[in-house]
This record gives structure tokens, sequence and C-alpha cells, in this order.
């Protein structure tokens, strides 16, 4: 793919765990308030102010931790790390660095028909800074994101393509909002990915210099960073240069990743225990309690899925991309009792629309038990397939059950043999030629018959009923 | 008036729920105090402009007939470490020169509670670095036994204020002295309470693992009566323990003192010691013997690294706490208006570079050293692992003896200007305060007597972690034996 090249790559991804106050204060994490409005003297950094760990961060760490297949440590311990920046309020974040709550992990997900297993290093718990807004010759600092809970996941550089990083991503993502436990929104910074990339070549002991791609706010450009970066690098080295190690932002507009700053030298940030926090112990019972609690993982329920509902691995997959979604599948599955059919309805008519529409599946114009009832029409043979549609598209605008529209529009199905065999005698009359062609071996006029039958009763001829009695006239 | 100003803070709130005297008149005579002997030992940064009306609302809780609380219509001088709400708090430092604090610590809090009223913020050592309070932005407190000799800090000024009577009570922060030191230069009692008894909460914070705010007064009781006001478990302050306040200003009343063992430890007289602050510690042991109390020799094999550990940790935890003046937010910022900033890098050096001082500076700069890749585990790590051995020591220690009897420090109070010039020996001078800190331990500052050059001198006794009880007990036991004259002749 690289020629004799090997690309390592490595995602940092920082989950915003949405608990209601900040990780170290009861400062409101609420996004809709004013500028520096979530703020108290733990916030601001005030002198003398002091951090409270928040039990929900450290429980919802626990329950990300065990979801992606991690050790919990019972004991961990908050760093500082010390670094100067304008929206950093203490001079130092508080951070896990030796001792991290959950480490040596796994995720799985399919790509290209094969099971893919990325190893997660570690994920620990921090504290988000501000931001600063530049503004020519002054800078603004909001600080009401200084303190908001983060878990950052760190996989192992066992990342292959840049396809395999947005995969892994996605299915990270997956299972935090599965878990509820993040929003998993890029737009709005509650999840961001940075990359680290580096080369090598192919065999090679040792990698290559890594660099860190930040500043990707969707998984599709996830795969484009990495794959220009990759390029950038062999370029670079097989025309004699040097890859220095440095950060890199993408531009989703130009497809490139440009330098941040220049060759920064390697920062120190002299990380030492927290005095102010005692470590975080917890007993393993309570480790056990929150395992129980787990819901079922995407992947669970994808097989599940497969072997209850009788669907294809694709649907499954597919199904159970969002929790709703899947939730949604199950009802018109457990109601229609006709899975294969749930599945087909709301992942091809339904999703259509709602991509349209850029609505999620929670706002959904259809309950699923309008679509179960529409799916039971259908197979009480009440409508024909074909029927359905047109009931399906008038769901979406009306607020009535389908066996209501399906009534007051008439459009239950014609299932009077004597009706349908006197439509297939006035088509049969009214097309003389085509019957002698037919009748002469062009077989594939069969399908002309059926339409105009189909067209004289409004499409509410049942099908079978059609196909029957016409091959029977046909023979003459 | 001088007659209220000589009360104790006990007998002051005695004396106002019996309508001896007014809360109002209690305040006027402390302020007057100050207006007459403050000028020249400069104890106070600022004062409570509000105090007299505080005074007058404990007035007419007394003519409502309503509980005034433990240390009702007690004027309290307060450390400028302390955040006290809508009160400029400084630490000393030009860097909070006009910092106006949104919020209380939670000690303040607490003494307000039990109806103290914060008279004025006292003079210390810039953010408490400094064991003579000479490192003030705010020009330096004088010791008021003597104008010329310092008052020992870092908190001098919550020292002198207590000797001057400038106030019957204050509060002090002890990281690895600065509370027992100085009440010692300055003739009152001094207490440093266990690590965890008493919230951090809105402290500025000079050392996490080491600082602990307590109290200095003129008499064991009232320090007692302080320490039931402001020690417990804080929800705000992770540190702070849960263990058992007690009414340690009656539980600790006529305590026997039969059997009990006091140790000394043999490295602790080994150093040059002042010949007065030997005979200080001699004629302890003698009313202590006289009590019953039997004397042991006991060893704390580390304490030769006890400095040099304290200030490398100190320094370490320093250096990140005193990140956050950064000029940004709150405090002094340089003028940028008529000398634009470089960049960010120039906008910190001249905010910080003018905003602190050279003893800061000179700390700031030892513990990012200490905690800098490469040398972090000769340092800071090796001393937190030495720091542990220290503390093992203690706890052989007391498995033999109640209490530890020790001097303060080497030397009774120095001159001004003596010493600021060699931060080494004024280092030294914390060896026996120091352990305490590192430890976690329980320790008081008590005067005994006077140095030939009518210095005051206080002994030191240190008990086992959440042994206040014990401490106090005995100390209130050898207060009442010894004949110190506790009142400078000037004031």
């Amino acid at each position: 793919m690289y020629n004799d090249w090997e690309p390592v790559i490595g995602l940092e991804i920082h989950a915003q765990l949405n608990t209601e106050s900040k990780i170290f204060s009861n400062d409101s994490t609420s996004f809709g308030n004013g500028d520096n409005q979530n703020v108290s003297p733990v916030s601001l950094g005030m002198p003398g102010a002091l951090p409270v760990v928040n039990k929900k961060v450290i429980e919802n760490s626990i329950r990300t931790g065990l979801a992606l297949n991690c050790q919990i440590r019972n004991k961990s311990v908050f760093s500082r790390k010390n670094y100067f920046y304008p929206d950093l309020p203490k001079g130092y974040q508080i951070s896990q660095f030796d001792e991290p709550i959950c480490e040596h992990g796994f995720v799985e997900f399919n790509l290209d028909g094969k099971t893919k297993r990325i190893g997660i290093t570690r994920a620990h718990m921090e504290e988000d800074a501000g931001k600063s807004t530049h503004h020519g010759d002054y800078t603004l600092i909001n600080l009401n994101r200084a303190g908001v809970p983060l878990l950052e996941i760190v996989s192992e550089p066992e990342i292959k393509t840049p396809a395999e990083a947005a995969e892994y991503a996605r299915t990270v993502r997956q299972i935090l909002r599965f878990l509820e436990v993040c929003d998993g929104n890029l737009e709005e910074g509650s999840l961001r990915c940075d990359c680290n990339v580096s080369v090598m070549k192919k065999g090679a002991k040792e990698f290559g210099t890594k660099v860190e791609i930040k500043n990707i706010n969707s998984f599709r450009f996830v795969e484009k960073a990495i794959e220009y970066e990759i390029s950038r690098q062999i370029e670079v080295i097989e025309s004699g240069g040097e890859i220095f190690q440095e950060t890199r932002l993408f531009d989703s507009t130009k497809n490139k990743t440009y330098a941040m700053r220049k060759k920064e030298q390697a920062h120190d940030y002299r990380y030492f225990p927290d005095p102010d926090l005692l470590p975080v112990v917890f007993k393993q019972e309570w480790v056990e309690e929150i395992k129980k609690s787990l819901p079922e993982l995407p992947r669970d329920m994808a097989a599940r899925f497969q072997s209850e509902y009788n669907i294809p691995e694709y649907d499954a997959l597919v199904l159970t991309q969002e929790k709703e979604l899947a939730s949604f599948f199950e009802d018109v599955a457990k109601l229609s009792k006709n899975p294969k059919s749930a599945s087909n309805w709301v992942m091809v008519e339904l999703q259509r629309e709602l991509n349209e529409q850029k609505l999620d599946i929670s706002q959904s114009p259809v309950s699923s038990k309008r679509l179960a009832k529409l799916i039971e029409l259908i197979d009480t043979k009440v409508i024909s397939g074909k029927i359905a549609k047109t009931v399906f598209a008038l769901l979406l605008k009306e607020d009535k059950d389908p066996d209501v529209i399906v009534k007051e529009q008439g459009l239950v199905q014609i299932t009077d043999s004597g009706a349908i065999e006197k439509m297939v005698d006035d088509v049969i009359a009214a097309s003389p030629n085509q019957v002698e062609q037919y009748r002469g071996g062009k077989d594939k006029l069969f399908g002309y018959f059926v339409g105009q039958i189909m067209k004289a009763s409004k499409g509410q001829a049942n099908p079978e009923m059609i196909n029957k009695l016409l091959k029977e006239k046909l023979k003459g | 008036m001088s007659e209220i100003t000589n009360l104790t803070a006990k007998e002051i709130n005695a004396g106002l729920v019996s309508k001896k005297f007014k809360a109002t008149e209690v305040m006027q005579a402390f302020l007057s105090q100050i207006e007459s002997h403050d000028g020249e030992l400069n104890a106070f940064i600022s004062l409570n402009e509000k105090a007299m009306d505080q005074a007058q609302a404990v007035d007419q809780k007394l003519a409502k007939g309503e509980d005034i609380g433990i240390l009702g219509g007690v004027p309290v001088a307060v450390k400028d470490m302390l955040c006290t709400n809508g009160l400029k708090t400084t630490a000393g430092s030009k860097m909070l020169e006009n910092f106006i604090p949104p919020y209380s610590a939670t000690v303040v809090n607490r003494l307000e509670k039990s109806g103290a009223i914060v008279i004025g913020k006292c003079n210390q050592d810039e953010f408490a670095m400094g064991s003579s309070n000479e490192t003030s932005f705010f020009g330096n407190c004088k010791n008021p036994w003597n104008t010329e000799f310092v008052p020992g800090g870092s908190s001098g000024g919550s020292a002198a204020a207590v000797a001057a009577r400038m106030a019957p009570i204050s509060i002090g922060t002890d990281t690895g002295g600065s509370i027992r030191q100085p009440a010692s230069f300055c003739g009152v009692v001094g207490v440093k309470p266990t690590y965890g008894r008493v919230s951090r909460y809105g402290i500025v914070a000079f050392a996490s693992s080491l600082d602990q705010a307590g109290p200095l007064s003129r008499t064991i009781e009232d320090s007692s009566l302080v320490l039931e006001s402001i020690c417990g478990y804080d929800e705000f302050d992770s540190t702070t323990s849960k263990e058992k306040v007690e009414s340690w200003s009656s539980s600790t009343e006529n305590v026997s003192l039969k059997g009990l063992k006091v140790g000394l430890p043999k490295e602790y007289f080994q150093d040059s010691i002042d010949p007065d602050v030997e005979k200080a510690v001699e004629s302890a042991k003698k009313n202590l013997e006289s009590m019953g109390c039997e004397f042991v020799e006991v060893s704390i094999p580390h304490t030769k690294y006890s400095v040099p550990i304290y200030y490398i940790i100190a320094t370490s935890e320093a250096s990140s706490n005193l990140a956050r003046y950064d000029g940004v937010r709150f405090g002094h910022r340089s003028n940028f208006s008529e000398k634009p900033a470089a960049d960010l890098l120039d906008f910190y050096c001249r905010n910080r570079g003018e905003g602190f001082g050279a003893e800061v500076k000179r700390r700031i700069s030892l513990g990012t050293f200490t905690l800098s890749s490469g040398y972090y585990d000769a340092y800071y790590n090796k001393a937190c692992q030495v720091r542990n051995l220290l503390r093992q020591d203690f706890v052989s220690a007391f498995k033999q003896c109640d209490v530890i009897l020790s001097p303060v420090t080497t030397t009774p109070a120095f001159k001004i200007g003596e010493r600021i010039s060699d931060p080494i020996t004024m280092y030294k001078n914390d060896i026996f305060t120091t352990s305490t800190n590192l430890a976690g331990l329980p320790g008081l500052s008590l005067p005994t007597s006077l140095s030939k050059d009518g210095l005051p001198i206080g002994i030191q006794l240190t008990a086992s972690h959440f042994e206040e009880t014990k401490l106090l007990g005995v100390a209130r036991a050898l207060e009442k034996m010894t004949s110190f004259e506790g009142r400078p002749s000037n004031v």
C-alpha cells in the first residue's frame, strides 16, 4: 500500500464525561450558559481553592474502562501536569500519570469483513482547560469548560491504516454512547481525537519520529488527515528530509496538515502526585457492581440480533450502530413478529427519510408501533408491499395509525378473484398485439400485463392472484 | 481600656455574656491598641473596616438574649494567607497587593460562625516563605519585646499582634514551623494541629502536604477554644479528617500527668543550642518531673535529613502552587499599556518577575528544579521516601512516649537584618519544627521564660497523630507551673 513503508498510528481520544458538575467542583457543566458563568473559586484557580473529586466521574470512568476490556486499578493517583497557558487557571492540569484508573484494554470491530482488535494502553481521568478566543491584539478566555471531566483513552500504536484508525474511533464513540457516559459530539468538542502518526521501513524494529495531529472534528477527517500525513512523511524522508516531533493541525478545506508551532522543545511537565487529592481508592465490589450494571454492548447486541432475529451480520451491525436505532428495530421486530421485514423497513425506508430530514431516530416521525402495524398489514395481505410504501409516505405526514390511513384512503387490497379476473380479461382484450407477441414467445411482456392490471386496480389488486390468473388466461 | 486588651478570649466572651462590657467596647479597646502600637510594630497589613459593625451586631444579639457562640464578640487577627470575603488578602506579596477574594476560607467561616470578629489581616513573610517576616512586601513586622528583633515567621504578624495585646487570639499557618517559631519568639502560645485537622480551603497554598492553620493566643485554653471552632472535616478539602473534634477547652483542664512518658529525642540535643534555650527546656523538664512525668530517651534517626527534605518537598509543591499567579485573572499585572508584551512568555515573565520577591523566586526556582525530569527521582522522589522513614521514626518513638519535649528553635529571636542575606542559616533554624510538619504531627510552642536579653523563649511539645487532647493537656498543666510573665513592657 505504501511500498516498503509501514505507518504506525495511535489515537488519543478525549471523551467528555457527561456529568452534571465538574470533576473537582460543583460548578455546572452545562453548555448553554454565558461566558464565565460556570465558575466558582475552584474553576477560577483562586488562591486557596481546592479540588474535591466528583464520584460520578470515577464511576463513569470505571464503566468505560470495563466496556473497553480494561483492568481497573483499585488505587489510582491524580497528578499535576505543570505548564503555563492563559486558559489553564492553576498553571497545572490535574490529570493521571503513572497510575491511571484503566489500563490494558482493547476494542474489536469489523473492517473489510475481518474482525480487528486494537489494544488500549490506558484511559485516565483529567480536567479540561478553558477556551481562548483570539481577536487580533487581544484574547478572551472563557473558563466554563475549565474543570469539565475528560477521560483520555489512549490506543496502542498498532493501528496500521487510516481506515482502521477511523473505524477504531467510531467504535470507541459507539461504546461511549451505548454506555451513555459521553454524547460523542465531535463538532461541539465533547469527543476529541488526536492522532499520532509515524512511518518506518517495513519490518523495522524502531518507530519513526511521531507527529501529533490535532483539531480533527470528524471521523472522515481522521482518515484523510492520517492519509495525508503518511504520504507527507514518506515524501519528506524519501527526498532526504527529516521528520520533526511536532504538533500539526488538520485543515479540512485543503485536506492537509500543517505545523502548529515549529520544532517545539520537549515539554517537561514536571508531573507529581497532587497533594490536594488523596489517591482514588475503592473496593473491588464496587467495580463488580458497576460491571453488573453495564448495558449490552454493541458487538454483543449485534451477535444477538443475528441469532435471535435471524438477520444478516451486515444488518445487525448497521442496526446496532446507535442504541436508540437498535431499540427501535427491536420494538418493530417484536411487535410485527417479522424481524427481517422490520430490519428492511428500518434500515432502508426509515433511515433514508431520517437522513433526508436530518433527524435522529429518537425524532422519527413514524413510531415503532406504527411501523410494526404497517408490516403486519402487509403480512396479513391487507395491503401489498407497493401500497405499503404509499401508506408509509402518508405516515410521515399524518399523525394517524396505518390501518386508519388504509381505510380512509380505500387502499385495502383487492382479493376478490371475480373482480381481478374481470380486470385481467379487460386488459387482454385491449391488447391484442401484445397477446400475440407473448404467445409467440416474448415472455418479457408478462410484466407489461401485470403493470396494466395494477394500473387499472390503482395498485390494489393482490399481485399473486394477478400472476396466477394472468398466466392461465394468456395460455389461451 | 487597657484592662480589656489584657483579657483572654475566654474572659472576653464570658464578660460579654455576663454584660460586664459590650462587644463594641472590646473592639474599640483593641482597635485603640492597634492605633497606638501598630505604626511601629507593623503586625497588620489591613484592618477590617466592618469590625465595629460586626461588634454592634453581637451586642444586639446579647440584648435579645441570643447565643453569641464560644468566641462571640472576640476579635481575631487573621494571617493574610487566609481568604476573607470582601477583605484584601495579600499573602504578604506585591503579587496580591490589591487582591480582594470573593470567598472566605473555611477557617474564617468557622470562626465567624463561633461569633469571632476578624479585626484585621496580619503581616507575614511573602507567601509564608521565611522565618523572620523580613520577606513581606509590606515591610517587616517587629518583635514587640524589642523592636530591633524579628518577630519570627512566617506568621510573625499573628504572633506580634497577640503579644502586643492588639488581638486576644490570632490565626497563623504552619508549613515548617511558621506558627510555633514566631509564637516562641514573641512569647505566646502557638499550636499546629495534626495535618488534616483544619481545612486548607481558602488558605493561600504554600506547600499543600505540609500547610496547616492553627491558633496563636496567650493561653492554652484560648488556643483550645479556637481549635474547637476551626477543626473538623470539610467537604471542600479532601485531606481533612473525620476524626472527632473534642471540647478541648474543658477536656484539657486538670489533666493528671502522673506516669505520663515524655520523650527526649537524642538527635535534638546534639546541635549547638543557645544556653538560654537549653535552660528553658531544662526547667520545663523539671516542672514536668515534679508533676509525675517520666522521661525517656527516644530516637528520631532521620532528623538530620528533615531540613533538606523539607526544603525539597515544600519548594516542589510551592513551585506548582504558585503557578496560578500569572497575572491573567487576578493579581499583579505589569504595565502593558506603557510597554506591550512581546509575547506570552514576556507577559508571564514581567507579571511574575515584578510580583514576586527574591525569596519566593528562589524557592520557585528550587522547586522547579527538583521536580524536573532527570532530577525528580534524585530529589523529590527521594525526599518523599525519606519523609516516610521520618514518619516511621515518630511512630516508633510514640510507642515509647506520650509527648516529645524539645526546643522550638536553636536560639531566641535574632536581630532584623542579621540573617536575611544567609538563607542557609535561616533555613537551619527550622531544624526542630520541620519534622513535625513532615510527619503530619500536632505540635505547639509554649512560652516559658526570657533570655538574658529579655526575649521570650518557648518550648515545643509534639504528640502523635490526632492526640491533641494529650498535647494540650500536658501543655496546660505545664503552663500552670511556669512563671512566664507574658507582657512586653512597652505595650
